[in-house]
C-alpha cells in the first residue's frame, strides 16, 4: 500500500499515463479507497481541461489581420 | 510546382471549428513537408497557410510569459517573420511546431529581457526544491466548460496561469498548449526530461491548488433526491 503523499507526489504522471504499470495499480487501488485523493486527482484533471480551453486566452481585436499584413510586406519584399 | 490537395485538405478544414487542433486533426506534417518545400521553391504565398494552424497557441504562449497583449502581439509578428526568414533552416526531424514554439519562446524571453529582466531573473532562480502540496478536498464536482462564458471565470484562469512562476508556467505552456512531448519541451527549454515532468507537476498542483476552492463555488450543486 501506499499513503496520500506518494500519491500526491505521481498524479501528474498518473494523469499522463506514463507511470509503470505496478506503480499504476498501486496509485489506482489507492483511489478506490481514498476520498480525498479521488477529489484531487478529479480536481486537478478538471482544472487542466479548464485552464487550457482557448477561451482563457483571448486574441486581441484585429490580431489575426495585423499579423498576415506584417507578413505580406514580408512576402511582397522577397518576390521583389 | 507540385499541387498541394492534402495540405489544403488539413489545413482548411479546421478554419471553421475553432483554431486549437487537438493532437488527432494536427497539420499532416507530410502535407506540411509538401507546403514548405513549395514555400522554398518561390511560393512565399502559402506561408500564410502554413502558420495559420499556430496563430492561436503561439499568442496564448507569449501572453502566459509576456503577460501584456501588445508585447505578446510583437513576439507573435517576430516569431512569424524570423520562421520565414529561416525557414530554409528548418529541419524535418522534428515537428514545424516544436521548431516555431521553440522561435517563439526565445522570442518572448529576449523580450522579458529587454523589459523586465529583473523580475523574470528572480522568478527563474526560485522555488524548484519545496515540495508542493495540493488541495485537500472530501469531494469535486465536476465545473462544465460554459462556465468559461463568464469573463471573471476566464479572468480567473488566466490569473492562475500567468502568475505561476516562470520555470512552472514555460513548462505548463509548452506541454499542455502548445502539445509538446515531455522530451520535445526538455529540448526547447535546454533542462532535463526528469525536470520536466518536476515542474510540469508543480505547475499542475500550484493550479489545482489556487483553483480548486474558487471553482468549487462554480461547480453545479448536487441535486437530492427526496427518498
Amino acid at each position: 500500500m501506499i499513503d496520500c503523499k506518494h500519491v500526491w507526489e505521481r498524479i501528474s504522471e498518473f494523469l499522463d499515463d506514463t507511470l509503470s504499470p505496478e506503480t499504476r495499480e498501486l496509485v489506482q487501488r489507492h483511489l478506490e479507497h481514498c476520498e480525498v485523493c479521488s477529489a484531487i486527482l478529479d480536481s486537478t484533471r478538471n482544472i487542466l481541461i479548464l485552464t487550457t480551453d482557448e477561451r482563457v486566452f483571448e486574441l486581441p481585436v484585429g490580431y489575426r489581420e495585423r499579423l498576415h499584413a506584417r507578413l505580406e510586406e514580408e512576402i511582397r519584399f522577397y518576390r521583389n | 510546382m507540385a499541387t498541394l490537395p492534402l495540405y489544403e485538405n488539413a489545413l482548411s478544414a479546421p478554419r471553421g471549428m475553432g483554431d486549437r487542433l487537438p493532437m488527432s486533426q494536427s497539420p499532416d506534417r507530410n502535407a506540411e513537408a509538401q507546403v514548405i518545400a513549395a514555400i522554398l521553391a518561390g511560393s512565399t504565398h502559402l506561408f500564410h497557410d502554413l502558420i495559420r494552424p499556430y496563430e492561436r497557441t503561439v499568442f496564448s504562449m507569449a501572453m502566459a510569459l509576456l503577460r501584456n497583449p501588445q508585447e505578446a502581439e510583437d513576439v507573435v509578428q517576430e516569431t512569424f517573420l524570423k520562421a520565414l526568414r529561416n525557414l530554409h533552416s528548418y529541419r524535418a526531424e522534428a515537428r514545424f511546431s516544436t521548431w516555431l514554439v521553440s522561435i517563439a519562446l526565445n522570442e518572448a524571453r529576449s523580450s522579458l529581457r529587454r523589459h523586465r529582466s529583473l523580475e523574470s531573473l528572480d522568478e527563474t532562480t526560485t522555488g524548484e526544491t519545496d515540495r508542493i502540496a495540493p488541495e485537500l478536498l472530501r469531494d469535486w464536482r465536476e465545473v462544465p466548460s460554459e462556465v468559461l462564458e463568464r469573463l471573471e471565470v476566464r479572468k480567473l484562469l488566466l490569473e492562475a496561469v500567468t502568475e505561476l512562476p516562470m520555470i512552472y508556467r514555460e513548462v505548463f505552456m509548452l506541454r499542455e498548449v502548445e502539445e509538446l512531448s515531455v522530451n520535445e519541451s526538455a529540448q526547447a527549454l535546454s533542462i532535463s526530461v526528469a525536470s520536466v515532468k518536476v515542474r510540469l507537476h508543480r505547475a499542475r498542483i500550484m493550479l489545482q491548488r489556487r483553483l480548486s476552492p474558487q471553482l468549487l463555488r462554480l461547480a453545479p450543486k448536487r441535486r437530492r433526491f427526496p427518498w
